[in-house]
């Protein structure tokens, strides 16, 4: 399992700011994730189970794509894109 | 005292005040993010905001409690999963005519509703799946259901407005739905086209509670009458130096009310002086209302859900804000306004309370 963690907002939904989850991609991680935890469901993919465009994932401090592979033990971030103005 | 709650594109800001002074700050919520619409529910005392998280996606909170401290992401506000299309944006949330029931209005077209004091949401499935959705259109602002019109003591009727798909009724609590566009013109289609046509780019509706089959709606070029429950409309837009505007609001007392702020059909601000104007006979004579208004330099932005009013006869208290950060009020119906606040970031809505 990949370990996943929370700050922010999503902490504060998840009650936890590490979590572990399964998935060999970003994408199928992030499903588990919200599907697991229903509180997290809908704030990082959309209903089109589209990642959100100002979501970040890193996977082991690499910017990762949805279709971006996670290993057993991969550290997973999902932070706020940059924002201004 | 009076509340406002204005929704801005930098957070919610809570203001208090009595008619004819400045407001004071109260406290602010949802610092940073763009909050589209916020309103208490009188008969609860709950107080709702949609915000538009730029990371999160749209979203609507609620709280029991002080609106700066923590507020509960409400259930179910979203589009059915594994679509093709998400939710955009949550325009309206509006009490309903019977216990607990709230409905929300939001982008790509959609109503929701609610029976539990807002906390958990379904959408609306017969005007999702409505067979003319194909041809509703986009307009600049999206696909919005941005007003909301339950019948005074009926659940089961209930008018929409959407732009640009026009106005919606319903008397079956939203099982089905009906066009209410007869009589509506939309000069911005070819000529023969306009007969018929859904895509009007309803700016905002009201209804007149003394008197429900009343209704009034600022178009796209237009303002209308309803005497009939919104099936048909007469344009009443005669004797305003434009037809254009965004909100429109009414004295609750009088069905026979009704304020607008023109604005120039190019450009969409006032045409350098603001000036509100009255009706109080049903839209056949219009009165300007300016006193304490600015008279020059001012080209103001008056967005549909800005314009709002609390109380009723002489003593309705009416309050409008801008994107410019401005707000002003009048606590005697018009007669003379006030300056609420300035300064605060572009406000996309405004309730008073």
């Amino acid at each position: 399992m990949a370990i996943v963690r929370l700050r922010g907002q999503l902490e504060k939904l998840a009650g936890s700011s590490q979590l572990t989850v399964e998935g060999d991609t970003v994408t199928e991680l992030l499903q588990a994730l919200e599907g697991e935890h229903a509180s997290l469901e809908g704030w990082i993919l959309d209903e089109r189970g589209v990642l959100r465009r100002h979501i970040n994932v890193f996977v082991n401090g690499e910017p990762a794509e949805p279709e971006s592979a996670v290993q057993e033990q991969d550290k997973i971030e999902i932070l706020p894109a940059i924002s201004g103005g | 005292m009076t509340e406002l709650l204005v929704g801005t594109r930098k957070g919610l800001f809570v203001l208090e005040g009595e008619p004819g002074a400045q407001f004071q700050i109260r406290t602010r919520a949802f610092v940073g993010e763009p909050v589209d619409y916020a309103m208490r529910d009188a008969r609860s005392g709950r107080l709702f905001a949609a915000v538009s998280s730029p990371f999160w996606g749209p979203r609507i909170w609620f709280t029991d409690g002080d609106p700066g401290g923590d507020w509960q992401p409400a259930r179910g506000v979203a589009l059915p999963k594994g679509g093709d299309d998400a939710l955009k944006r949550v325009w309206v949330i509006a009490a309903g005519e019977a216990g607990g029931l709230m409905y929300a209005g939001g982008d790509p077209g959609v109503l929701f509703a609610s029976w539990d004091n807002g906390e958990t949401w379904e959408l609306n499935q017969a005007l999702w799946e409505h067979p003319t959705r194909p041809r509703w259109r986009r307009d600049s602002g999206g696909l919005s259901v941005h007003s909301i019109v339950p019948w005074p003591g009926d659940p089961q009727r209930l008018a929409l407005a959407i732009s640009a798909a026009g106005v919606w009724l319903t008397d079956d609590g939203g099982a089905t739905w009906s066009h209410g566009n007869a009589g509506i013109v939309a000069d911005y289609l070819p000529e023969e086209t306009r007969a018929g046509a859904i895509d009007l780019c309803v700016h905002h509706l009201e209804r007149a509670p003394q008197r429900p089959e009343r209704l009034f709606l600022q178009f796209h070029g237009g303002v209308y009458r309803s005497d009939d429950a919104g099936r048909s409309w007469i344009d009443i837009a005669a004797g305003l130096p434009y037809d254009f505007g965004f909100p429109v609001v009414l004295d609750p007392a009088d069905p026979d009310s009704a304020f607008v702020i023109p604005v120039t059909t190019e450009d969409r601000v006032t045409d350098g002086s603001v000036v509100v104007w009255e009706t109080r006979d049903a839209g056949a004579t219009w009165i300007p209302r300016d006193r304490g208004l600015p008279p020059s330099n001012a080209w103001l932005s008056v967005l549909r859900q800005s314009f709002t009013t609390t109380g009723a006869g002489p003593g309705l208290e009416l309050y409008f804000g801008a994107t410019s950060g401005e707000i002003f009020g009048s606590g005697d119906a018009g007669a003379s306004w006030f300056g609420v606040a300035s300064r605060l970031p572009a406000i996309a809505s405004l309730r008073a309370s």
